[in-house]
């Protein structure tokens, strides 16, 4: 079995052409996550730049509103460019700089992804270049404005579905173009090895501020730790620092757009079978003839047909389970954070306070249960607004 | 002899690429036996995927007509067993990795065996990944091919050392489509296959012109055309035979001097 492997899940399946640039980055990254100098760098810059730690705040309104499980919130929302994209594009960007590259590229689907790298990129002072799917430039248009602000161009790929599969597609075409001095910062834990470890280990900084914050807070380990789940980073992320406490549920929300019984859904745990894409083995929702489906769902975040390997395993080893959560639920969790905490989160988020919200009433009182707030959502409003039926000007 | 050896037996042999079903698996199967009295030595026929990444813009476009078209790779083998049975024209089918193990590796290999297939040409899985498919091939009588690229290296030895059948030698960085210039990189590459292994090397990636083949043919074996040949099949569909082997004969003539 080959490299950086979950189970069967994983490996390192891409064009020859991108071998040695994984092999490269590989032995970089290796040396770098131990170098003293490198971790210095990245810390101070995540305290001093980030604003980490993230905040765990006590959700007591919603907590007494659904009668259960005491919740807890963690505030990635508050990161710098507000989302938990920023952790993972603060140490890919510190690696490249050291590797001598001097252009960043990144594929992006909410945005969120893309805003962090052109932030790192400005912050750096490289090149950056960011592909989006051309319906999500229109759904986020605010966020492709604020790359352009950060000095990034924005690439609308207007092949297959126009969405974020379709972005990753055109940033793996274009680091073929040019490898020399371009690194490709991928924004989830998917892709191939080392791409799915390197994402995570600079993500699981979210589960370990949680556990030391928790036994702050309330002098033990959660219940159950929920997060939402496209290709996962923020789910990897929150998870990871509690795979080997068995006594913690993790569970992971996923778009179910319109429905797990309609065609218009982006449920890959629920709905997909085992396939090949994205350099990665994993569950993917796939046709008969293992055609990429075309997926869906309201967060152009988890609008992606695949999720990283990583979940893949856990899954198969019954350490993780995937539960999907529809569009609907997913605005109404939006509304109602909102509303009662005062908390606006991202669409994606969202998801999984949805379906926090529907399993706190039936845990007991005596539990607690951690949402990953993974991002906010400013960037949502006017589409809630268009789903809503209001019309408001920009 | 089988039919994969007698590919590079009667000079620099000329492989174009079409995909399978555009505009439709009729009009492909006669652009097989068209190419091949062309002049064809091997056609390299693609299944196509939903999501290409590593084709230009030309071939993401054949997949997408092929596909609403509605082809699958089971009209593929069909055709194939169909064409066996009178044309012996040398087969490589050129597919993504996820259509293979979604239909079953084994279940893929065998109707490639069944149909006449001589070959498999993966782009997504590279030397360190063979596993998921060479047994299976092995089994069936497949050749999986081996690529190398500009940016290979020193992979090139390890890769030339297990290659069979020929090694597909991608002449420039990027993916597939038409190239003004093409860099002098496939030389030096085939120069580090052949110092390995005595296998017969084909380039490919960028090369349209008659002239860019007779050139890029004296560093090789043979010269692979994909963009060019789709782009005629897409300009002139249902009637794309005859301007496809006038094409074939062009560029086959160009390389046989």
């Amino acid at each position: 079995m080959s490299k950086g492997r979950f189970g069967i899940h994983g490996g390192q399946y891409v064009p020859e052409i991108l071998m040695n640039a994984l092999i490269e980055l590989e032995q970089a990254y290796e040396r770098y996550k131990s170098d003293p100098d490198f971790t210095a760098e990245l810390d101070y810059l995540l305290r001093n730049y980030a604003g980490r730690p993230s905040m765990l705040y006590y959700a007591e309104k919603m907590t007494k509103d659904l009668g259960g499980a005491k919740i807890y919130l963690k505030r990635e929302d508050l990161n710098h460019t507000g989302s938990h994209k920023i952790n993972n594009v603060l140490g890919q960007a510190l690696l490249a700089k050291r590797m001598g590259k001097t252009r960043l590229i990144a594929e992006t689907g909410a945005g969120q992804h893309g805003v962090a790298t052109a932030t790192a990129a400005a912050l750096m002072g490289m090149e950056c270049e960011i592909y989006m799917g051309k319906e999500d430039t229109e759904r986020q248009a605010l966020n492709v404005y604020r790359m352009e602000l950060l000095g990034a161009k924005v690439h609308a790929v207007t092949e297959g579905t126009q969405t974020l599969k379709d972005a990753v597609n055109e940033a793996m075409r274009e680091w073929t173009r040019r490898i020399g001095d371009t690194h490709y910062v991928l924004g989830s834990a998917v892709g191939p090895h080392p791409f799915p470890v390197i994402v995570r280990d600079f993500q699981k900084i979210i589960g370990q501020e949680v556990k030391r914050q928790l036994a702050e807070k309330e002098g033990r380990l959660p219940d159950a730790v929920m997060a939402c789940v496209g290709g996962g980073s923020n789910a990897i992320g929150i998870f990871h620092d509690f795979i080997d406490d068995e006594g913690v549920r993790l569970i992971g929300c996923e778009a179910a757009g319109h429905g797990i019984d309609t065609d218009k859904t982006a449920a890959t745990m629920t709905l997909g079978s085992v396939g090949i894409f994205h350099g990665m083995k994993s569950y993917f929702c796939q046709d008969e003839y293992g055609q990429i489906a075309p997926v869906y769902s309201i967060s152009a975040g988890l609008d992606y047909p695949g999720v990283g390997p990583e979940h893949s395993g856990l899954r198969d080893r019954g350490r993780a389970e995937y539960v999907p959560v529809t569009d609907d639920e997913a605005v109404e969790a939006f509304e109602y954070l909102s509303r009662t905490e005062g908390i606006i989160p991202a669409i994606e988020s969202a998801h999984a306070v949805a379906y926090a919200m529907k399993s706190a009433p039936e845990m007991g009182k005596d539990k607690i249960l951690v949402i990953c707030l993974s991002g906010r959502g400013d960037k949502d409003v006017a589409s809630i607004a268009r789903y809503r039926g209001v019309q408001i000007c920009e | 002899m089988n039919r994969l050896s007698k590919v590079f037996s009667g000079g620099k042999a000329f492989i174009p690429f079409i995909t399978a079903g555009d505009p439709s698996i009729t009009v492909t199967e006669q652009l097989i036996y068209s190419m091949y009295e062309a002049g064809a030595d091997l056609v390299e026929i693609g299944i196509p995927f939903s999501d290409p990444v590593a084709e230009g813009p030309v071939i993401q476009a054949a997949d997408e007509r092929a596909l609403a078209a509605g082809v699958t790779v089971d009209d593929v083998f069909s055709m194939m067993e169909r064409v066996r049975k009178s044309c012996d024209v040398p087969v490589a089918l050129m597919t993504y990795v996820n259509p293979v193990v979604r239909y079953g590796t084994e279940r893929f290999m065998a109707n490639c065996g069944r149909a006449g297939i001589d070959a498999v040409i993966v782009p997504d899985v590279p030397f360190e990944e063979r596993d998921e498919l060479l047994p299976y091939c092995r089994k069936h009588g497949i050749t999986l091919i081996s690529m190398v690229t500009p940016a290979s290296g020193e992979r090139i030895r390890m890769i030339a050392a297990e290659a069979e059948g020929f090694v597909y030698c991608v002449s420039s960085p990027g993916v597939t489509g038409i190239r003004e210039k093409i860099g002098h990189e496939a030389g030096g590459m085939i120069k580090a296959v052949k110092d390995v292994k005595d296998i017969p090397c084909a380039i490919g990636f960028g090369i349209s012109t008659p002239e860019q083949a007779a050139e890029l043919s004296c560093y090789g074996d043979g010269i692979i055309v994909g963009s060019a040949v789709v782009k005629i099949v897409e300009e002139y569909g249902e009637d794309c035979v005859g301007h496809v082997a006038e094409y074939v004969r062009r560029m086959k003539a160009a390389i046989s001097v």
